[in-house]
């Protein structure tokens, strides 16, 4: 591994301790193979969308990509730029196995000046068998919650607009 | 309190993940507006500080999902299909709303749209559409 996909890797590994919702979450950035990023959630209670059968929530599966997705841009870029979400789309194909740890495995297929997009599978034994998935676009320099303050162009159209 | 309202807020009580979010419901007729306030918990980017946007997609989908349980008296959970979420604003760290507005029940599938908002409601910060499965069975 070079030395800057050790600081990206470094900083991808950040992005989950650094970040107080993945942190409850216990998120954890398990690999990086190829661009990838492999994230891993453990079971929690905290998690149960059905009480009835324990099957965790959809919403921590769209939470465990969008995370995984973020990381996937982290990786993929070469200095350290500011993503927001622009948007996420999600296909749940099953519910995940009860008690059982969750993976996401996204890759960053394309990085353009203001656009990153990326895909991402989400399972709990193989890729192949997969709970989600996922196709994700993130807007690169965001000026998310501050003021755009010049220094180039826009980043993307309304995304600056309305006091972000 | 309505026969709907006890059952809504019965609902949420029961999900652990809603308790664990801090997510809440308001209901006035059959208008609900859902209500996550902002704690710590939910922060995704500490620096800004931003609401993770996943929590943000997870408020509107549970939002989707209690408007479903009203309509159709909460008896089966329906089980979501996809969700597509745009994100418009950041989450500044505020109480956040979200309201759902069915636009489709058939036999099988639902379609419902959500929008998320803070001080404005004008200003949504983020959208979702979903299509959820109704009436059991599997996707």
């Amino acid at each position: 591994m070079s030395d800057r996909s050790d600081i990206m890797a470094n900083m991808a590994q950040g992005m989950s301790q650094g970040s107080p919702h993945a942190r409850e979450m216990g998120f954890e950035l398990v690999s990086m193979d190829g661009g990838a990023a492999v994230m891993m959630a453990p079971y929690k209670e905290i998690m149960v969308g059905d009480p009835d059968t324990g099957v965790i929530a959809g919403g921590v599966v769209t939470t465990l990509l969008d995370h995984c997705c973020g990381s996937a841009v982290h990786l993929a870029m070469s200095e350290f730029k500011v993503i927001a979400t622009l948007d996420l789309r999600i296909d749940y194909m099953r519910a995940a196995t009860p008690h059982k740890p969750i993976y996401a495995r996204a890759e960053c297929y394309k990085v353009t000046r203001s656009v990153a997009f990326v895909r991402a599978v989400a399972y709990d034994e193989s890729p192949d068998d997969p709970v989600a998935a996922a196709q994700a676009a993130f807007m690169l320099d965001s000026s998310a919650g501050k003021p755009f303050i010049g220094g180039g162009k826009p980043s993307g159209g309304d995304k600056t607009e309305g006091g972000r | 309190m309505s026969v709907a309202d006890d059952r809504l807020q019965a609902m949420l009580q029961r999900i652990p993940y809603a308790r664990f979010l801090g997510v809440r419901a308001e209901l006035a007729g059959d208008e609900m507006t859902m209500i996550l306030p902002f704690g710590q918990h939910i922060i995704g980017n500490p620096v800004l500080p931003a609401i993770h946007g996943g929590v943000l997609g997870a408020f509107m989908e549970m939002t989707a999902l209690a408007q479903l349980s009203i309509k159709d008296g909460g008896e089966r959970q329906p089980r979501v299909i996809d969700v597509s979420v745009e994100y418009l604003r950041s989450g500044r760290p505020l109480t956040t709303y979200a309201r759902a507005d069915i636009k489709k029940v058939g036999r099988r599938i639902a379609n419902v749209h959500v929008e998320a908002w803070q001080e404005q409601r004008a200003q949504p910060i983020a959208a979702l559409r979903a299509h959820f499965l109704i009436g059991g069975g599997t996707p």
